[in-house]
């Protein structure tokens, strides 16, 4: 019963996360590139810039508003389904949540209406700050969501407290700055931008392939392609992998995307291909680029990358020193203020792997009762299922470097052939459009999946950490989610589409007189307010 | 870090506690308006331009007040992690309802207008409807379940646990205080909103508005009364069975609580408090009676007083309980053993003490560009109305 509804609870946070994460890149990425739009509007005072900036706008807005409505399960489901998680870990986790809420979520939704209502109440100038006011706020958003969830994969600054059987918080630097977190930021909010760009890149392609509103759409591809060309270089170079050292988590992790079971002499191998058999342990058919892994993984020609059997045994040593931990807790416990300064004293020397001697709750009541087997068998769960890490890692590489050559390839013919393009590539482009969620799902499965059978790594298994509720109770909130969901995505598509088929709303003629006017009504003395 | 022990461990506990006190009246005024109106939007407006008047009161601003609810759980997270814990789990079916009836509001107010035919319209007035009238009858039944007491329990180790199965638990919650306790936060939230509407809207919006809510004003002060009446003399309280030492660690179990006695002991203990329902009472039907002699920002601002008076009503006769279980009163939440840890608290309150200043003046500005009435003039001058 206990797994099944860790199994259901772990369920709904994928189906609701990865809901969330259809709405949220967009928004990240055309936030910017509309606030971008709309400074060259303000700067040139061409109509066509401000036609763009309000024809982008209205699909940001459709995105928008699903990213919003989903956040609310995100910032809620915590402490509905993961409720031992909220208690021992809450005193660190939820600080960065609530942050984002008062820095960067403010910001970005006080404006956001503003932005859309404002058009006539605002001079250009305000209006333009409102929209970067919009920009600022969703990506300080993410930031704030990272360093949660950065800290989730690498938990510093934080240490056990017995008199409240929680991890409690040591440092909030150490949290803030924590370099898995700093790396997952910039890999999400680049990825968030590829994404934007790919997306107004292919929405233009299918204009100039049907030939209207070409003005709008050459422009948009010459800004998309030149952010979105920085954006995807920034992902790849930058890419998560910088945070893989951190942890033994996270080298397993690393590990188990590349199907890496034993330590290699550095500079280790690159598997390109390869049918990794978990039950075998072992990869079979594997096609190698020598050295390649080691310089991704390690940046250097000399330092090994651990493989999976080595992990398995650190995993097996840190059990034993958390049994340790464990024992010293329950007296510590059971004594309380009481308790003896050595029993403190040892707790305090293996305190950090208490959580691996939890692991064996799984398979007894009583930890300190465990048999060598089961903790072999502990130690070995410790390893994510290296087939699905496998594959959807290659399928985000891969995509990546599509993305990047789509993305050359129209800087290139933007910047030095007059941005004139090819029909292969604009059909190429629009078929393109899905391809970074794609990559932006495979990545968070990368990212999460093999962040098991943790919620924190080390700190917290995941089986733990849920709710003890009932398995009705789990079954009829994933199923109310995945419809209300699923029909408000298809409401979304379609209201895109037709959004994209109904084109800019004004022409640019159109625009010109409503500047014109615009600008007559704020010099006139009974104007509105504006700034 | 040593900063934090400028403030002592029990000051910021009180300080957390009040904060708690301001987020959800934060949520209750700013949020609150929005949820009157959507839940007022079949009855104050019979034809699609009432509606869309109505809408577009709020149309600009419901992002921004929304956050106040998203703060407010990240805060309750942050802040009382194992209220967050014990609170959004017990109340699980509950809480999916409000977050269902929340996913809605959202996408009501953006894509109402997105088409024009009146089914698609009729479909997100019925979405807005429950958008804003679920969450609003709810929060009042988890603020009349927590008085009562609610039925979780913690193991040893501090794991929560639930009596009953989802649904009974569901009808656990729906007992006769709690929904009386709906009664008023719903009345409350629909008077709120209709003072939004008198002041905000023009015509005949804001004249429905004004005799819905001049009525609900008097259901809520008579619900608030009477739920007032039931709770001092029909509902056990729940008090510390021990010295307290208010610096003590946030462990649930480390002291004995039982339940007992009466909730009216906080009045005499602190008589001072009798402020809090006073104004409760006294704003609301002034709210009421502004609404039927036909004012607008007068009536808002009653209202607002009124809902500041009922919830910290109910947050001060608790103290310093906060979420007392039925099952295991040794198990109840208080502000002595359910806050983070001193320096969460400490750090937490640097960020409000210079964020939420921020917020407030740029709020205040964007109220300020928005100024003025909604009508029918503004819908058809107004090309990005919703």
């Amino acid at each position: 019963m206990e797994l099944d509804i860790a199994d259901l609870s772990r369920l709904q946070f994928a189906a609701t996360a990865m809901y969330h994460f259809l709405f949220v890149p967009l928004t990240l990425g055309l936030s910017i590139l509309v606030a971008t739009m709309e400074t060259v509007y303000v700067m040139t005072r061409r109509p066509v810039w401000r036609q763009m900036t309000k024809f982008w706008g209205t699909l940001f807005g459709i995105n928008f508003v699903l990213g919003v409505s989903t956040g609310l399960t995100m910032e809620f489901q915590f402490g509905m389904n993961w409720s031992y998680y909220s208690h021992y870990v809450g005193d660190i986790f939820g600080a960065p949540l609530a942050i984002e809420g008062l820095m960067a979520f403010f910001l970005e939704a006080s404006f956001v209406g503003l932005w859309f209502f404002g058009w006539e109440k605002l001079s250009p100038r305000a209006h333009m700050i409102v929209g970067w006011c919009v920009a600022i706020g969703s990506n300080f958003s993410a930031l704030w969501i990272l360093i949660a969830n950065g800290w989730m994969q690498n938990p510093v600054g934080a240490v056990f407290n017995p008199d409240t059987m929680r991890m409690e918080l040591s440092s909030f630097y150490d949290v803030l700055f924590n370099p898995v977190a700093q790396a997952k930021f910039v890999h999400t909010v680049s990825a968030g931008y590829v994404t934007a760009s790919l997306f107004v890149i292919g929405v233009s392609a299918w204009y100039l392939l049907r030939g209207h509103h070409i003005e709008l759409a050459r422009r948009s591809i010459a800004v998309a392609s030149a952010f979105g060309l920085a954006s995807c270089l920034s992902v790849i170079l930058l890419g998560d992998e910088s945070g893989y050292e951190a942890t033994l988590n996270q080298r397993m992790k690393l590990a188990t995307m590349e199907a890496m079971w034993e330590t290699e002499k550095a500079p280790a191998a690159f598997t390109l291909f390869g049918i990794p058999d978990t039950e075998a342990r072992e990869t079979h058919y594997a096609v190698q680029i020598p050295g390649l892994m080691g310089l991704i993984g390690t940046r250097s020609l000399t330092r090994e990358i651990p493989g999976i059997f080595d992990l398995v045994g650190q995993a097996e040593a840190r059990i034993r020193s958390g049994l340790i931990a464990w024992e010293a807790l329950q007296v510590i416990r059971a004594e309380r203020a009481n308790a003896p300064a050595e029993v403190r004293a040892t707790f305090e020397a293996h305190g950090a792997d208490l959580g691996y001697a939890m692991l064996l709750l799984r398979y007894v009541e009583d930890p300190t009762k465990a048999t060598d087997d089961q903790i072999q068998k502990a130690a070995w769960d410790t390893v994510p299922n290296v087939g699905p890490m496998f594959w959807t890692f290659r399928f985000m590489v891969g995509a990546a470097f599509v993305m990047l050559g789509m993305l050359v390839f129209a800087f290139w013919r933007t910047s030095f052939r007059g941005g004139s393009y090819p029909r292969w590539f604009l059909r190429l482009a629009v078929v393109a459009i899905p391809l970074p969620w794609l990559a932006a799902e495979t990545g968070w499965f990368v990212a999460e999946y093999g962040r098991q059978p943790w919620t924190v790594d080390g700190l917290l298994p995941t089986a733990m950490s849920v709710s003890r509720l009932s398995a009705l109770d789990l079954a009829l909130t994933l199923a109310g989610f995945v419809t209300l969901y699923t029909v408000l995505l298809v409401i979304e598509m379609r209201l895109m589409l037709a959004a994209i088929r109904k084109g800019p709303v004004l022409d640019v003629a159109l625009t010109e007189d409503w500047r014109v006017a615009h600008e007559a009504r704020l010099a006139s003395p009974n104007a509105q307010p504006a700034e | 870090m040593i900063l934090h022990e400028l403030l002592s461990y029990d000051t910021l506990r009180v300080i957390w506690w009040v904060l708690l006190g301001v987020l959800l009246i934060g949520v209750a005024l700013a949020d609150g308006f929005d949820m009157g109106v959507a839940a007022l939007l079949p009855f104050v407006g019979k034809t699609d331009e009432e509606r869309r008047i109505a809408i577009n009161t709020i149309g600009p601003v419901w992002e921004g007040n929304q956050v106040w609810l998203i703060l407010g759980g990240g805060a309750i997270f942050a802040a009382w992690p194992p209220l967050y814990a014990v609170s959004f789990s017990g109340f699980y079916l509950a809480m999916f309802l409000v977050l269902a009836a929340l996913i809605l509001r959202p996408v009501g107010f953006k894509y109402r207008n997105k088409r024009p035919d009146a089914a698609w319209r009729s479909r997100w007035d019925w979405a807005l409807f429950i958008g804003g009238g679920v969450p609003a009858l709810i929060f009042g039944v988890a603020v009349g379940n927590a008085l009562q007491g609610v039925p979780f329990g913690l193991t040893d180790t501090l794991v929560p646990v639930y009596e009953g199965n989802a649904i009974l638990k569901l009808l656990g919650l729906l007992n006769p205080f709690a929904l009386l306790a709906g009664v008023v936060s719903a009345a409350m939230l629909v008077t709120h909103g209709a003072a939004w509407l008198s002041f905000k809207a023009e015509g005949k919006v804001a004249g429905r508005a004004r005799s819905i809510g001049s009525v609900s004003g008097l259901v809520a002060v008579a619900a608030f009364v009477l739920a007032g009446l039931w709770l001092a003399y029909g509902i056990p309280a729940y008090h510390y069975a021990a010295e307290v030492p208010a610096n003590g660690p946030s462990n649930p179990l480390w002291l004995p609580m039982e339940r007992g006695g009466s909730w009216l002991e906080a009045y005499a203990v602190r008589p001072w408090i009798v402020v809090a329902p006073v104004m409760g009472i006294l704003g609301i039907a002034l709210a009421s009676l502004i609404l039927r002699k036909g004012g607008g920002g007068w009536a808002l601002l009653a209202s607002k007083l009124g809902i500041f008076g009922v919830i910290s009503t109910v947050g001060l006769t608790m103290f310093p309980f906060i979420l007392p279980s039925s099952v295991q009163p040794g198990a109840s939440l208080t502000v002595w053993n359910a806050s983070s840890s001193h320096q969460t608290l400490f750090i937490m309150l640097v960020c409000t003490v210079i964020f939420l200043p921020i917020v407030l003046a740029y709020t205040a500005w964007v109220y300020r560009v928005l100024w003025g009435k909604v009508g029918a003039e503004e819908l058809r001058s107004n090309p990005n109305a919703y």
